[in-house]
């Protein structure tokens, strides 16, 4: 069983939905990404996404594309993620889920990209511009070695989520707004109504996680009660982190994990 | 016109796109499906294309140019002519027009050089409707003439603050204005990139020029070209030359920015030096590292200053069936000074790329053989750039 799946049975268990991290490793330096993991941990974020940086981040807000930038200027690098992975994977058993771009994983090849990530610890993979309809490659290279999580959005139909899913494995990410990451609606009808809609097609096979736009305690407990299994906190994050000196970075992160993770008691 | 499957050319194109964006993409696809062979449709972008942006336009022979050079004949396909000054507008008003079928108030689009926003601006205007566009803020100061004039035109101009400040940022900004806007808008893309149905959608808008070139030469001297030139960024006015004329026996050119020099890394020369890679929705060759990411380009042509190129001129590569060479900075200020001083003529410097290239063909061929540039666009937002270019140059 994998660690996501491990996770989630053991969250089932005690009445309790996923608190899903999202952090940019190397921002806003090299140093500060183990103390904000052990920051997540220790506020009990139960799965952590690493997002590795993208020249061009088309499905990412202003946070996330300054976080992108910051990191490549200095100086990320792919041999240099895995170490840190690696580093992690030492301290914890934690999910560790990598967000990047289709470019990231094809220019070093699907199976090789998967399995050099497999070994150093991470349990899946986010790819917000990867459609099913090109999947077919590195479902088959993930295959035994890693969770495929795919992303729906509110305006995708019954037939299509039912094909997605079909691909998924880990989570279903659902996109809850119509947007970039970090955009600030609050939460949406519509998108309450997509939770219900997507649990429809999921039929409780696979857990469905809602991302996007979602920074607060409060909007995390709207989800979960609308039927979320998981909401994914990202920009608000690194919001913090960024405006965080170093010393405290720690302390300030568990402090707003466990704010947040206390609305996913259910 | 053939159709790709599955939007692939070869291994090249497809669908990377977020999935908010997929719903949109199904129903441009679905419609432009619906309307690409209507008569109706196709009567009403013939009318704007012939009365409003002045097409057929001229296969002009270059005499004082080829006389010049003292090889083959040069035929320039004044796309330069059209209302705006470039081939942009047979897109944006095929575009345009589809939007309006389907009842989309909202038009975005991105622009490089400036000349597809100003090309969108028009076709908006004369259609009734508004339109906003992305460009990167270092365009926005090279061409700030077009900024002003898209803004007379009545659409608004967001300059592109993020990563490289050029085109390439402008369509990611696009796209996430696309995203968060789904339901209301029309994403209006300018080159023949992205995903699929876009490469396709573009190419047949642009193809225009291709059919009215194998026309025209037909009438002229009862064949088909020897050999066809075009300029290559995105690639919408050389796919449009060439795809008309890849059935026949023509040699086929694509020119591509080499800047300072294909080894200076200051060049936009995709598929000269570029590998396979995804970007913007499709799969294609990049301009990127060993990490795959994208690089920065350069370019003295801010058209052209883009490190993707369209799908389909990457199968055409990889099968052999068009060779893609390059010209840098100085050849191309040599051909736009040529051009202008034999002709009258001030290119655009996107197509003195193809007319740089045209020199050196023609001076290996025979006086019977003929030669068809596309001169994409006309010069006149260029002037300032080559006047610093040889400011700078007199100097050193």
């Amino acid at each position: 069983m994998s660690r996501i799946k491990e996770k989630f049975s053991e969250l089932d268990a005690k009445n309790q939905k996923a608190l899903i991290a999202y952090v940019m490793v190397g921002f806003p330096n090299k140093n500060a990404t183990i103390s904000v993991v052990r920051g997540l941990i220790k506020g009990g974020a139960d799965i952590i996404e690493l997002g590795f940086p993208f020249s061009d981040p088309l499905a990412d807000g202003p946070v996330i594309q300054n976080a992108s930038t910051v990191s490549l200027e200095k100086g990320a690098k792919i041999s240099e993620f895995f170490s840190t992975v690696k580093k992690i994977r030492e301290e914890t058993n934690i999910p560790l889920v990598l967000m990047t771009y289709t470019n990231i994983l094809y220019h070093r090849g699907y199976s090789k990209f998967i399995k050099d990530a497999k070994k150093a610890g991470i349990d899946g993979f986010i790819l917000p511009d990867m459609s099913i309809e090109e999947s077919k490659e590195y479902i088959q290279s993930a295959k035994g070695n890693a969770d495929t999580i795919f992303l729906v959005s509110p305006n995708t139909d019954k037939i299509r989520i039912s094909k997605i899913v079909k691909a998924t494995s880990g989570f279903l990410y659902l996109v809850a707004v119509y947007g970039t990451t970090g955009i600030k609606t609050g939460v949406q009808n519509y998108t309450l109504k997509a939770i219900k809609n997507v649990k429809k097609q999921t039929r409780g096979k696979i857990p469905l996680g809602v991302g996007f736009g979602v920074s607060t305690a409060e909007d995390v407990k709207k989800y979960i009660n609308a039927g979320a299994d998981a909401v994914i906190v990202g920009s608000a994050f690194l919001k913090i982190i960024e405006n965080t000196p170093q010393t405290k970075l720690e302390t300030v992160i568990t402090r707003f994990t466990k704010k947040l993770k206390n609305s996913t008691h259910i | 016109m053939k159709y790709p499957k599955n939007g692939r050319f070869g291994e090249f194109g497809g669908k990377y796109i977020p999935e908010t964006l997929v719903p949109a993409v199904e129903e441009l696809e679905e419609n432009y499906l619906k309307f690409k062979d209507d008569k109706n449709f196709k009567k009403e972008l013939n009318y704007y294309l012939t009365q409003y942006a002045g097409r057929p336009t001229p296969l002009y022979y270059a005499k004082n140019l080829s006389d010049s050079i003292g090889g083959a004949k040069i035929y320039l396909k004044r796309e330069d002519l059209l209302h705006g000054g470039a081939h942009k507008i047979n897109n944006t008003l095929g575009q345009a027009l589809l939007a309006k079928k389907m009842n989309k108030k909202r038009i975005i689009a991105e622009t490089g050089a400036g000349q597809h926003g100003v090309a969108t601006a028009m076709a908006c205007a004369v259609l009734g409707m508004n339109a906003e566009v992305y460009m990167g803020y270092k365009d926005t100061i090279r061409q700030k003439l077009n900024v002003f004039r898209m803004n007379l035109l009545g659409s608004k101009v967001h300059p592109v603050q993020s990563g490289s400040k050029t085109l390439k940022d402008a369509i990611n900004e696009a796209i996430r204005d696309w995203i968060t806007n789904i339901e209301t808008t029309y994403y209006l893309l300018g080159s023949a990139v992205g995903p699929h149905p876009y490469p396709v959608m573009v190419r047949d808008f642009q193809s225009v020029i291709g059919e009215e070139i194998k026309k025209q030469m037909k009438k002229i001297n009862g064949k088909t070209p020897d050999t066809v030139i075009a300029c290559v960024g995105g690639g919408s006015n050389a796919i449009g030359t060439f795809y008309p004329l890849i059935d026949t026996n023509a040699e086929i050119i694509g020119v591509e920015a080499a800047g300072h020099g294909l080894k200076s890394k200051k060049h936009s020369a995709t598929l000269s030096a570029g590998s396979k890679g995804v970007l913007h929705g499709m799969m294609t060759y990049l301009l990127q590292d060993s990490e795959g990411q994208i690089t920065e380009t350069h370019s003295i042509s801010a058209g052209l200053d883009y490190p993707g190129v369209g799908p389909e001129h990457s199968y055409l590569k990889d099968i052999k069936r068009v060779k893609y060479h390059s010209a840098i900075d100085s050849e191309v200020i040599d051909a736009f000074l040529l051009l202008t001083r034999t002709e009258g003529i001030i290119p655009a410097l996107e197509s003195a790329h193809a007319i740089a290239e045209a020199v050196k063909v023609a001076k290996k061929s025979k006086k019977s053989e003929s030669i068809v540039v596309t001169l994409s666009g006309r010069g006149d937002k260029d002037v300032e750039e080559v006047q610093n270019y040889l400011n700078r140059h007199v100097k050193n």
